[in-house]
Formats: C-alpha cells, structure tokens, sequence
C-alpha cells in the first residue's frame, strides 16, 4: 500500500470494475430512458391548426428547437395577443403562440415581438410586417359564408388591415345570380386572422390555417393518379 | 423587554442565510411579475431567458444547451447570456442556483420542513446520482427529438409561467412535486432527481465560493455535526465534520448556508477560496521518470 509499484499503469482492478459497472448502469438508464421519453415527447400532442405562432416565427420543426419559451415576446406584444402554451395546450408546452378567432395579430410596422425574441426563434431578418408568415386566410366553408348566399357580408375583407393585396371580392355568377366572393391571395396574406377574428358566423367561415394545411401545391399526385 | 429583543434578534441571526436567500429568491421570483405597484417591472420573460432593467439579456445555460442539441443555432443575445449565467455560476459554485434563484426550492424545503413537523418518516431511498441520469437523458431526448426535452415537464419554468402569466394546467405537476417530496422521498425532487441542479453542479463544480470550518478545532471539540442534520446534501459535510478537510469541495453543496446558521461555535463560514487558483501553474505534467 504504502510504496506504489513503478510500472503499475493500471488502477487497482476493482476500482476498476466499479468504474466500468457504473458506466454500464449509465448506459442502460440512458437506453431505456431514452427509448420511454422518445415514446413520451412523441405522443404529446403536436402543434394544432389553431395555434398560429408570432410573426417571423421559423418553420415549426426549427422554431421547437431555437425558442427557450422565455415568454419575451408575450410581453412585448403591445396587444397581449400571444400566449405560452401551458401544459394542456396543443403545442409543445412553453412555446408561443395567438388564436386568431380570440385575438388576431395587429400587424405592428415595428414587429416588437420579433425585436424581443433573444434566439432568433422570431427571425431578426423579418423587417417588413407584411412579408410575415403566419399562415394563410382560407375561405373553408362555402356553404354558411354569407357572401356565398347571395348577401353582401363581406366584413372579412373589410377589416383585412392589406385589403385589396390580401383580399378581395371577385364577383362569380351561379345559380344564386352574382355572387361576390371573398378571395384571398396568399402570396400577400400574412395570415393575422383579423378576417377570421371578426367573421360574422358564430364559427367562422374564414380561418387562418398553417400554410402546408391551407394551401395545396401543384404537380402530379404522389400516389400516382393514373394507376387508378 | 430588552430580553424579548435580543432573543428575536438571536432568533434572526440564526436565520441570516435562510432570510438572505429567501429574500433573493422572493426578489427574482416578483422581478419578472407584471405591474409590480410603483416599481414597474424589473426583469422581462422567465428564468429561461430575461431581460433585465432592459438592457441585460441572461439565459439558462442549460436550456440553450437543449436548444443547440436539438439542432439550434441561437442568436447572439441568448448566447451571450447564456455565457454570463454560465460563467458567473462556473467561478462561485454551480448549485448556488438551486438555493438563491430557483423558485422550485421554496416549494421543496416547504415540503421539508412540513414533513419534519408531521413526523414523516416513510421514505423511499434514491441514489443520488440519479439525478445525473435524468440529466444525460435529457440531453440525449433533445438529441433524438429535436425538441427541448426537459422543458416539456421542467417545473421552474412552469412555477414562473403559472405565476407570471397566471395559467393553471400546471398545478397538478406542481402539486404532485410537493406531495412527493413530502411523502415519498425526502428532498427526493431536488436532491435526487431534478437535472436543472446536477447541470448547475456538474458546470459550477469547480466554484470558488466554499464552505470552510475556519476554526476547525472548536468545530472538533464540539462533536455535535449539528450543521450535517440540516444540510440538504449532507454527504458534503462529513469529510469537514470529520476533519478530514477543511473545505467543502463536492458540487453537490447548494451554499445555502442552512449550516451555517446552525453552527452554534462559528466554526464554519463562507469564504472565496482562490488559494487553488493563485497556486495553478498550468497542467501539471506527470511524467513517468518522475516517480521514485
Ligand atoms: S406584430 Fe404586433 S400584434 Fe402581432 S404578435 Fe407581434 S407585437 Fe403582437
Ligand atoms: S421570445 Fe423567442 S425564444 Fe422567447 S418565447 Fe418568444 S419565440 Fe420563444
Ligand atoms: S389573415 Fe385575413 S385579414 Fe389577415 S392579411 Fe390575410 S386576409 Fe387579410
Ligand atoms: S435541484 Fe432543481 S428544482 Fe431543486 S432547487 Fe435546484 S434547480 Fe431547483
Ligand atoms: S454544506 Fe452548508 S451550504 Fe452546502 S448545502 Fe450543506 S448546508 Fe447548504
């Protein structure tokens, strides 16, 4: 004990093996661990077609990973139009978000949310509010929209804070006579939900959706239509 | 009457560590409430990342750690707080965090101190090293998921969101924490089980502000390890109870000062030990022809 062998490199053999046993106990706690939390993280409830996040905001895998859930710009929101997800929320919890039918964004020409954001989760690149993307307006329900009854409602277009850019009326003729629809374009629509917000119906006919929901995309169907 | 007097005043002197950081505690949990009246507000956001007196930007090393293992690039402002948290913790003890900042603490020595009134003693045993598994886990979950793991259940940050923002969905974790610690493991959560507090240790593990019997000798004369009963990580304590050192050194000690306000001969104080940092000379180099 008391004088060390010269030569010894080795530690003493059953500290040794303690080391190894508990790295092997690591190991196996980091396995099992990760194999029940994967199941748990992954059956949590995903980002729901309500919840639309704050202008700027990157696309939903990135902005998961970038936001801290710090709340910065809940509290720079001028308008309190943004919450954190709580744990019953249908988003990862901490995460920000607003619920256009409850209180649409304003569309501030200073974007102070974004400004506030300290990781970037809101794009400091996003400096013109009207290129923010928070989703796309989509007239969902042809049948209780007023305009598509013959009457001139048109209340969505009137409050679009871009009308005319975002939204327009084009007259259809049908069955009805001429109708005067509500069509919305979604190179210039930010997705604020004002339309949406103020729609007259007690559920509205027009809604913000996340922009992969809202919109389809052109090209041959994967599936392979002439198989068929 | 002057008897009355001094004995509160004795009373609150052998309360000063567990009044100072209660004091700091209450202080950074009301700095991020709202329309606080005539202060306004101090800090902005939570603990995950804040702006204070709006202009210094803090973040937690540990969930900007989350961030960039899910695959993050963060920009400059939480990184730069990140590093003022991290180095701050990293030059006077990780655990700091857990007795003087983390509002989870009150919640938990509350749980304490209730279950040592009713007499609890039902208590299931934990390693505390597991706490350092959850730790790796949570790293390894952000990893695979993309998500920030921890930040899904982490109660910190849902106290604060519960009190800041007044949401409620949280209450049950909150409450099913308490009841834990009351009833099943005693200081099971943040002594056995929280991460947040084995990332604070593992990074500050080399802090410099330690616990130091400056008067070992009245320490042994007294035998009573009064200061080993109350302190929340009492591992800590035995090699300076027992002589062995003069300092507490592991990274478990959260310098809540619990002992220090026990103490009855004065024998322990807090200090700053550079001694190890003033005599570092660079890596030492051991070379094999040096040994006999
Ligand atoms: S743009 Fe204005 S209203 Fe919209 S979320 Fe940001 S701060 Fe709130
Ligand atoms: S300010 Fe940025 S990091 Fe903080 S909650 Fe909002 S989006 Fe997330
Ligand atoms: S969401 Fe509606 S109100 Fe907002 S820009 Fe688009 S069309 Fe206009
Ligand atoms: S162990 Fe965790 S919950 Fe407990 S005080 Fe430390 S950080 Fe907070
Ligand atoms: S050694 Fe003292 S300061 Fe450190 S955790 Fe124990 S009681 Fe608290």
């Amino acid at each position: 004990m008391k004088s060390p062998q010269p030569n010894s490199v080795e530690p003493p053999e059953p500290q040794r093996r303690q080391l190894f046993r508990q790295l092997f106990r690591y190991a196996g706690v980091a396995l099992v661990g990760s194999a029940i939390g994967h199941a748990l993280i992954r059956s949590r409830p995903l980002r729901s077609a309500e919840i639309l996040r704050p202008p700027g905001a990157l696309v939903e895998a990135r902005f998961d990973a970038t936001c801290v859930r710090c709340g910065l710009c809940v509290e720079d929101c001028p308008f309190d139009i943004l919450q954190l997800a709580s744990w019953a929320d249908p988003a990862p919890t901490g995460t920000p978000f607003f619920v256009a039918r409850e209180e649409p964004c304003r569309m501030c020409v200073d974007i102070p949310c974004a400004r506030a954001c300290p990781t970037g989760a809101l794009s400091p690149l996003l400096t013109d509010i009207r290129k923010a993307d928070m989703g796309v307006a989509v007239l969902v329900d042809h049948e209780n929209c007023l305009n598509y009854k013959g009457m001139t409602c048109s209340i969505c277009v009137r409050v679009c804070p871009i009308r005319e850019e975002a939204i327009t009326l084009k007259p259809i003729r049908s069955e009805r006579g001429l109708l005067q629809i509500p069509t919305v374009m979604p190179d210039s629509c930010t997705g604020c939900g004002t339309c949406e917000k103020h729609c007259v119906l007690s559920e509205a006919a027009i809604r913000v959706l996340p922009r992969h929901l809202g919109l389809g995309v052109s090209g041959t169907n994967a599936v392979g239509r002439k198989a068929l | 009457m002057t008897a009355v007097f001094r004995q509160a005043g004795l009373a609150l002197y052998r309360r000063r560590w567990l009044l100072s950081r209660r004091s700091v505690q209450l202080f950074i949990l009301l700095a991020f409430i709202n329309q606080l009246p005539a202060i306004g507000q101090i800090a902005q956001g939570n603990l995950a990342s804040s702006l204070w007196f709006d202009t210094l930007p803090l973040s937690d090393p540990f969930i900007v750690l989350q961030s960039l293992l899910a695959g993050s690039s963060p920009a400059v402002t939480a990184m730069i707080g990140a590093a003022l948290v991290a180095g701050f913790y990293m030059l006077f003890g990780g655990r700091i965090y857990c007795s003087w900042v983390c509002p989870i603490n009150m919640l938990t020595d509350a749980a304490h101190w209730l279950r040592h009134k009713l007499n609890i003693k039902g208590n299931m045993t934990l390693s505390r090293e597991l706490r350092k598994a959850v730790l790796l886990l949570a790293l390894l979950l952000s990893l695979l998921t993309g998500s920030l793991a921890w930040e899904i259940i982490n109660p910190i940050t849902l106290l604060q969101r519960e009190l800041i923002w007044g949401s409620a969905a949280g209450t049950t974790l909150l409450l099913s924490l308490f009841l834990f610690d009351l009833l099943v493991s005693r200081r099971g959560w943040c002594g056995h089980l929280c991460p947040v507090g084995a990332f604070y240790g593992v990074l500050g593990k080399f802090g410099r502000l330690r616990v130091t019997a400056t008067q070992a000798d009245s320490c042994k004369g007294a035998g009573c390890s009064a200061c080993v009963k109350v302190c929340p990580e009492p591992h800590v304590l035995a090699p300076v109870v027992s002589g062995k050192q003069q300092r507490v050194t592991a990274s478990d000690c959260t310098r809540c000062g619990a002992c220090l306000d026990q103490c009855a001969t004065g024998a322990l104080s807090m200090q700053l030990d550079l001694g190890e940092a003033r005599k570092f000379k660079g890596i030492p180099v051991v070379s094999r022809r040096d040994k006999p």
